[in-house]
């Protein structure tokens, strides 16, 4: 009849969505180009030149430790987007040495060393900084005024440098919130202009790449508890890394939470402890350190917080 | 009041690519076999007695087996001819081996007289369970259980729902559809019977809201008998794996873990099971063929009329063979079909599709715990979950995370960025938890 039938079998379903790993890592890269692109207009070439080490170290490191660990090198984006968010949160005047020292970090002993995407515990762009932080703490902490691609640069101070204290001064007030909003202020390479990264955070949450809850009830922690302990909320919330935070650090599906309810959790833990650090923590921001506390703390928060099947009943339980 | 409800929509679950190719081709009658396979025990319940011997001539409809007890249903031959042998071959849907018949046709399919039940409103409601069990109804919606035995619950258990499934979730997948529109009067005619039998408040009719012509043509038809039917047009989506989502979706009661429709005094049955049981009581028609679609990269797509223990390959040498290299055939749709090795695989009582579909690698990467498996799941289970238990030989752990539940419907593998093949993972842990539950 017909002999010459041979039949491909694979297991159901046989159709697949396509929204693959690269695909969602690219988009997010889409977003990510603008807090860089404002980044680099503001802090010119220099911050170019960091992104450029840190994005191909980042890239050429994982190429390698791929090798050395005998698994195949895959270009799914998520190497460019590790180089990339790290780089959005050095300051614009870090050696440059140092960059590649900290995205060599990020991707050897951050992610590989845990067994590469998908098994990393803690986000390698935070654990990244925080290394960089530790060791280079003067450097890490050294601001310049915005000064686009003029040779000239001013040191100054963060917004959240001022402490956390309410003013009454509303004129100066509101000259500082659109100064952070639209991007007037110093502070590192892809956290001065609010306005953008909330641009991008709403391309991911469009594309559903990130769930909306957490940036939601992370900023809305933020501000409800500066309120509470009188500090100024729009401040707050606008200021150091917690919108970059808010929407790209704390949504990485790898270190948070995978449920709805714990990535709620998880959210309102990193409000908590951002606040604690930034009242009465030894540094001004305490965004990252929140998220890489809150990262840490996943693994509980997935072994207890589970969604109930259809039909569950406590009744079932006791059965067995 | 209207007959025709509101509409209602899944509360989990995708939109999938529809790629309903024959929606609109009328069903065509496939040629009969030369060979046919019929497995022996197609349905749940006790073991039957084979009352045919190698080399017995059988007629059309003939039975095969049968046995006293009243949970099983009797096998009919499919075709007329002679019994070539009584051997094993390998289950389509599970890859186990199982027991089958095979008959050489003699091409004339001649059958045994047929035996009409007497007007309806004659017949008692144990005669007809006893007309469709003798005809050898199952379930025509893939679990294969007895339909007399659905229409007969416990005692304790009052029957106040009729849920007639048209919703036909899968895409490629157009049989139920073509049944709804040209046998709708014997399909409402089934569910009359379903209705004296079980003597139920409501009766529904659920219909994915892509089926509009469906919808309207029985609605038309109700109207005309003045049955007392309502139609739920349910927004398409997928999946609406079972029972218990189409439940919780049109009349909002929910089937606990354990539990069974008629626990929420609910009956689900099928458009194609409502058709064999008109066809069982009016016409004494044994169940032994029924509507498939055959689709995907075959020349002409078709729904086609199909005798069971028919080889795949016949349908696909029907429509004009396979047109792309590198093809799958799978039996059933693309979520929940199986793929076949064997182009002999017969066709049973539960194949809605025949789908011929370029194969596509699976990669099979790490997963990243981005949890949109557990977002579009309709049993509200944690699939991403199963893999990594998989891996690592936890299988009690898969147990105790509810893995018995799964209807394996693929919507998690489906949404997966990693695309790893949830569903293998969890028939891996399902069967290694019943070979341990076997061992204890």
């Amino acid at each position: 009849m017909m002999p010459d039938m041979e039949f491909k079998v694979s297991p159901s379903p046989h159709l697949w969505g396509g929204r693959s790993i690269s695909k969602i890592m690219y988009l997010t890269l889409l977003a990510l180009l603008l807090p860089t692109a404002a980044g680099i207009y503001f802090f010119g070439y220099r911050a170019l030149l960091v992104i450029l080490v840190s994005v191909s170290f980042a890239v050429a490191t994982e190429v390698l430790v791929k090798k050395l660990r005998g698994r195949p090198f895959i270009m799914d984006g998520s190497a460019v987007i590790t180089g990339l968010l790290l780089a959005l949160v050095l300051p614009p005047t870090i050696p440059l040495w140092m960059v590649a020292i900290g995205s060599i970090f990020s991707i050897a002993i951050v992610k590989e060393a845990f067994g590469g995407l998908g098994h990393n515990i803690f986000n390698p762009v935070l654990g990244g900084r925080a290394f960089l932080t530790a060791c280079f703490s003067v450097e890490m902490t050294t601001w310049i005024k915005p000064m686009g691609f003029a040779t000239e640069a001013i040191v100054a101070t963060t917004p959240l440098d001022e402490g956390f204290v309410w003013s009454w001064r509303l004129a100066a007030r509101l000259a500082l919130y659109k100064d952070m909003f639209l991007g007037n202020t110093a502070g590192t390479i892809g956290t001065t202009l609010a306005l953008l990264i909330l641009i991008a955070g709403v391309i991911l949450l469009a594309f559903k790449i990130i769930d909306w809850r957490v940036p939601l009830a992370y900023v809305g922690t933020v501000g409800v508890l500066s309120l509470v302990m009188g500090a100024d909320p729009i401040l707050q919330m606008l200021a150091g890394g917690l919108m970059l935070g808010a929407f790209f650090m704390a949504t990485d599906p790898v270190t948070t939470p995978i449920t709805h309810r714990g990535r709620i959790i998880f959210a309102i833990g990193c409000g908590v402890v951002t606040i604690i650090i930034r009242r009465f923590g030894g540094m001004p921001e305490g965004v990252y350190y929140a998220i890489l506390f809150m990262n840490a703390i996943t693994p509980l928060i997935d072994r207890y917080v589970k969604v109930r099947p259809f039909g569950f009943q406590k009744v079932v339980k006791s059965a067995t | 009041m209207s007959i025709r409800l509101e509409k209602r929509s899944l509360r989990y679950g995708v939109e999938l690519p529809q790629n309903k190719l024959v929606a609109q081709s009328p069903i065509e009658l496939a040629p009969l076999p030369e060979v046919v396979t019929i497995p022996l025990e197609e349905n749940i319940g006790a073991a039957s007695e084979i009352l045919v011997n190698k080399g017995d001539k059988v007629l059309t409809g003939q039975k095969v087996t049968d046995s006293d007890n009243f949970d099983s249903v009797p096998i009919h031959a499919t075709v007329s001819g002679e019994v070539t042998g009584i051997t094993t071959a390998i289950n389509p849907s599970t890859g186990q081996a199982m027991k089958v018949i095979t008959i050489t046709s003699d091409g004339e399919d001649k059958g045994g007289e047929l035996k009409p039940c007497p007007k309806l409103e004659a017949t008692s409601s144990e005669e007809i369970l006893k007309a469709v069990r003798e005809a050898g109804v199952v379930d025509a919606d893939g679990t294969t259980s007895p339909a007399h035995v659905k229409l007969s619950p416990p005692q304790d258990k009052k029957i106040d729902t009729i849920i007639l499934n048209g919703y036909e979730w899968e895409p490629y997948v157009t049989s139920d559809h073509r049944v709804m529109l040209e046998y709708g009067e014997k399909v409402l005619s089934g569910l009359n019977i379903m209705k004296k039998v079980l003597s139920p408040d409501n009766v529904y009719i659920a219909i994915g809201d892509d089926k509009k012509d469906a919808m309207d043509s029985l609605e038309e038809l109700i109207v005309k008998a003045g049955y007392d039917f309502k139609i739920t047009p349910i927004k398409a989506g997928y999946p609406l794996a079972d029972e218990k989502t189409l439940i919780k979706t049109v009349v909002d009661r929910k089937v606990l873990i354990g539990g069974s429709a008629a626990d929420v005094g609910v009956v689900v049955h099928n458009v194609s099971t409502a058709n064999a049981i008109h066809e069982a009581i009016y016409e004494g028609k044994p169940f032994i063929e029924r509507v498939v679609t055959v689709t995907g990269v075959v020349r002409n797509p078709k729904n086609l009329l199909v005798r069971f223990g028919t080889p795949v390959k016949n349908l696909i040498e029907y429509c004009g063979g396979i047109t792309e290299e590198g093809s799958e055939v799978i039996i059933g749709g693309p979520m929940t079909g199986i793929s076949q090795f064997d182009p002999d695989s017969p066709i049973f009582s539960d194949t809605n599709c025949v789908l011929v579909k370029v194969s596509q690698p699976i990669m099979d990467m790490d997963c990243i715990s981005c949890g949109r498996c557990i977002e579009v799941c309709p049993m509200n289970l944690m699939p991403a979950l199963y893999p990594k238990y998989v891996k690592f030989g936890r299988y009690e752990e898969c147990a105790t995370a509810y893995v018995d539940i799964c209807t394996e419907c693929g919507v998690c593998a489906y949404v997966c960025p990693a695309n790893i093949p949830i569903v293998q993972y969890v028939r891996i842990a399902k069967r290694e938890l019943s070979k341990r539950m076997g061992m204890e």
